[in-house]
């Protein structure tokens, strides 16, 4: 079975139809890539992944290990094992990064019915982690993502991928913003997280990435529609030649 | 028609609890004299109603139309229930002193604990025995606002704190105010006198004892603080759903003192907050914040007056509200810089947080600048929890409740912050994390 199997999607927002009769399929173990032109409708389908509010499934199916997600609350399918970190993720004044982690890694554990962590097993794991994404403990302690250059808050992300540990990483432009430096450490935190019990999906508009974290399969995602996959040459050839070869076949 | 005659009832109901009580209430010499005239004073205005600018969003004739019966004096049983609820508020390391249905209960209260920094009397007893002429002068109302005069003229009893110049009171002075009675008033009075470079944290406690209800608190607390004093006065007031607290501050400070100042409304069927501060002396900086957390039908309303009178004084006000149910919260904050009050530095915000459809949020910030050179702003916003931050906290695992009380916490943290001391923060932390709990 797959870990997720999305069948015949089509999703509107206000009357729009965004994602228009979507077909992927991820097994555990490996990692995909979505590339497409802006607007195409990725974060849209991480989102509704997710879960998020506001967008109206006029038709199809995604199922997470068979199970119907839609009818999933967020909270259940974090608990599940989802995780999407977010192109654009948020600053939360007054929730400071660790008290946030530690509410949700243990929101998540509960759920599962797996033991609560200890404070002092829970800061040494934070702290490994965070020195593993050269993540200063300062940045820790302050407000979640508040003050975080754009770089910051993708790392941020990745560290709270780490800690939850989960099945489904769906990373949406995890890319953008980070400098070089930043790219190559990000880029082995994601790997050190491969694993054959694991699906990634990873959205970007960069070769460069999977130069860093090779994916075994790259979808090309066009109008709400993924309308070519290939091996890791797919997305050389986009490079070189762009996504208008796509336009008609969407 | 209707409400002249409404007004008449109220006077008329209010002129006998005066009469009623007047032989029950302490003072000698001119005391009783100064109790009547204050009576008068109130008398000639009545109950605030919504016809006062500073009572504009809380019509007191109308929503509690008369003023009840004086409590009587505590008896053995309503002591018992008194001493149970003052221990569940009690915070931590405080010396507390507390007030049983307007009544000094030394029995309950810590007095062999105090410091020697700090002397303390019960109003009854300076009242009774020692009215110097300062005292009976601070007797009279210092403002004109009728809920404070009708408080001089009412007042049973309250304490009168004194830290001598150059003292510091380590531990949290704490007054806990506990109502036992059912539809009865109670009317207590405080004096707090910081001399030059004191200090002295006061919280102030309102709560019911079990069985209480309908009862109605007019509380005024009078604060001087001296020359390069330091003054916390931090005031939680969590009355019966179905009782009403009013609670005045009347507080100047003269030199480079400091105020930090506090106050949380987190339950009650109406509330109202007022404080009156006179920054007095140069260079004094003072810091006010304040939350409401409404739910049910509480109508909770703060109301703070800043008077810079010199120049070279800060203010910073930050206050917050989260309204749910068919709640109403007020917020009205006058910042007045008199004519010469050069260099003020001056700013206040408001924020109000709309759990329901129904819940309502009214703030008023007003800045009245007589003044050249100087620094005010304001800001007040209303709104719901974002929606984006919510998906954000559930898409990591938490409860939608569990993310509304993160934001939320989030929300009342930053005035709570602001509190100086650790402790008292973590105090004002614990009582809104009960609210929050009571509401799930
Ligand atoms: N809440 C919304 N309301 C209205 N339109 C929306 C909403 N969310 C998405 N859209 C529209 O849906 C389309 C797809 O948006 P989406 O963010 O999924 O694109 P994308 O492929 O992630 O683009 P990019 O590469 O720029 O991140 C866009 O045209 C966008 O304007
Ligand atoms: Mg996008």
């Amino acid at each position: 079975m797959a870990l997720l199997e999305i069948r015949e999607l089509h999703v509107g927002v206000e009357n729009r139809e965004i994602i228009r009769g979507l077909h992927l399929n991820v097994n555990a173990g490996e990692v995909h890539a979505i590339m497409g032109p802006n607007g195409s409708g990725k974060s849209t389908l991480s989102h509704v992944i997710a879960g998020k509010p506001g967008y109206e499934i006029t038709g199809g199916q995604v199922l997470f290990r068979g199970e119907n997600l839609l009818r999933m609350e967020p909270t259940e399918r974090a608990a599940k094992g989802v995780f999407l970190a977010f192109q654009y993720p948020v600053d939360i004044p007054g929730v400071t990064t660790m008290n946030f982690l530690r509410a949700a890694v243990n929101a998540q554990r509960k759920a599962r019915e797996q033991q609560e962590f200890s404070t002092p097993e829970f800061l040494k794991r934070v702290r490994e982690v965070a020195g593993s994404l050269n993540i200063p403990q300062h940045m820790i302690k302050r407000g979640l993502n508040v003050g975080f250059s754009g770089g910051e808050k993708k790392r941020n992300e990745i560290l709270q991928m780490a800690l939850f540990e989960p099945s489904l990483c769906i990373l949406d432009e995890i890319d953008s913003g980070l400098d070089i430096d930043a790219l190559r450490i990000v880029s082995s935190g994601i790997n050190a997280l491969r694993s054959p019990e694991r699906a990634m999906i990873m959205i970007t508009h960069y070769r460069r990435l999977l130069d860093h974290i090779v994916p075994d399969i790259v979808h090309v995602m066009s109008k709400g529609r993924v309308v070519k996959s290939g091996g890791k040459e797919l997305a050389l050839e986009l490079e070189a030649c762009g996504y208008a070869q796509f336009e008609d076949a969407a | 028609m209707k409400q002249v005659s409404a007004k008449a009832d109220t006077e008329r109901a209010t002129g006998d609890v005066f009469a009623a009580a007047r032989g029950r209430l302490p003072g000698a010499g001119p005391i009783p004299q100064i109790r009547a005239r204050a009576f008068d004073v109130y008398k000639r205005a009545g109950l605030p109603h919504g016809g006062m600018e500073d009572w504009k969003y809380t019509d007191l004739r109308a929503l509690i139309g008369e003023v009840l019966p004086l409590a009587p004096q505590p008896d053995a049983e309503a002591l018992v229930r008194a001493k149970a609820s003052a221990k569940q508020v009690a915070a931590d390391q405080a010396i507390k002193l507390v007030l049983v249905d307007g009544i000094f209960a030394p029995e309950l209260s810590d007095l062999g604990r105090l410091e020697n920094e700090v002397v303390v009397r019960s109003l009854r007893e300076v009242l009774e025995n020692s009215v110097s002429g300062a005292m009976a002068g601070l007797m009279l109302s210092t403002t004109s606002d009728s809920a404070i005069s009708l408080n001089a003229a009412m007042a049973t009893d309250g304490l009168v704190i004194t830290v001598a110049e150059g003292n510091a009171v380590k531990r949290p002075i704490q007054i806990v105010h506990v109502a036992t009675g059912l539809s009865v008033s109670t009317y207590t009075r405080s004096y707090l006198q910081l001399g030059n470079g004191a200090h002295a944290a006061v919280v102030e406690s309102f709560v019911p004892a079990e069985g209480a209800s309908g009862y109605q608190t007019n509380d005024a607390t009078i604060a001087l603080v001296g020359d390069e004093a330091s003054l916390s006065h931090i005031r939680v007031a969590a009355a019966a759903s179905d009782a009403v607290n009013i609670s005045s501050a009347i507080i100047a400070a003269g030199t480079r003192a400091k105020l930090d100042l506090f106050s949380m409304t987190c339950s009650g069927s109406i509330s109202r907050y007022q404080g009156f501060i006179t920054l007095a002396g140069e260079g004094t900086k003072l810091s006010a914040n304040g939350v409401n957390l409404v739910r049910h039908k509480l109508h909770a309303d703060t109301t703070i007056v800043v008077d810079h009178a010199v120049p070279h004084c800060t203010s910073r006000e930050k206050f917050r509200a989260v309204i749910d149910d068919c709640g109403r919260s007020v917020f009205q904050g006058r910042i007045v810089v008199r004519p010469g009050a050069r260099k003020t530095d001056a700013a206040l915000t408001t924020r109000a947080l709309l759990l329901s459809d129904q819940a309502e949020a009214d703030s008023k910030p007003e800045l009245e600048i007589l003044a050249d050179d100087v620094t005010c702003g304001h800001g007040a916003t209303s709104g719901a929890l974002d929606d984006t931050l919510l998906f954000y906290l559930r898409a990591r695992g938490l409860s939608e409740k569990d993310a509304q009380t993160l934001l939320i916490k989030a929300f009342i943290g930053e005035p709570i912050e602001e509190i100086t001391s650790e402790n008292l923060r973590d105090f004002v932390t614990a009582q809104a994390e009960h609210w929050l709990q009571a509401g799930r």
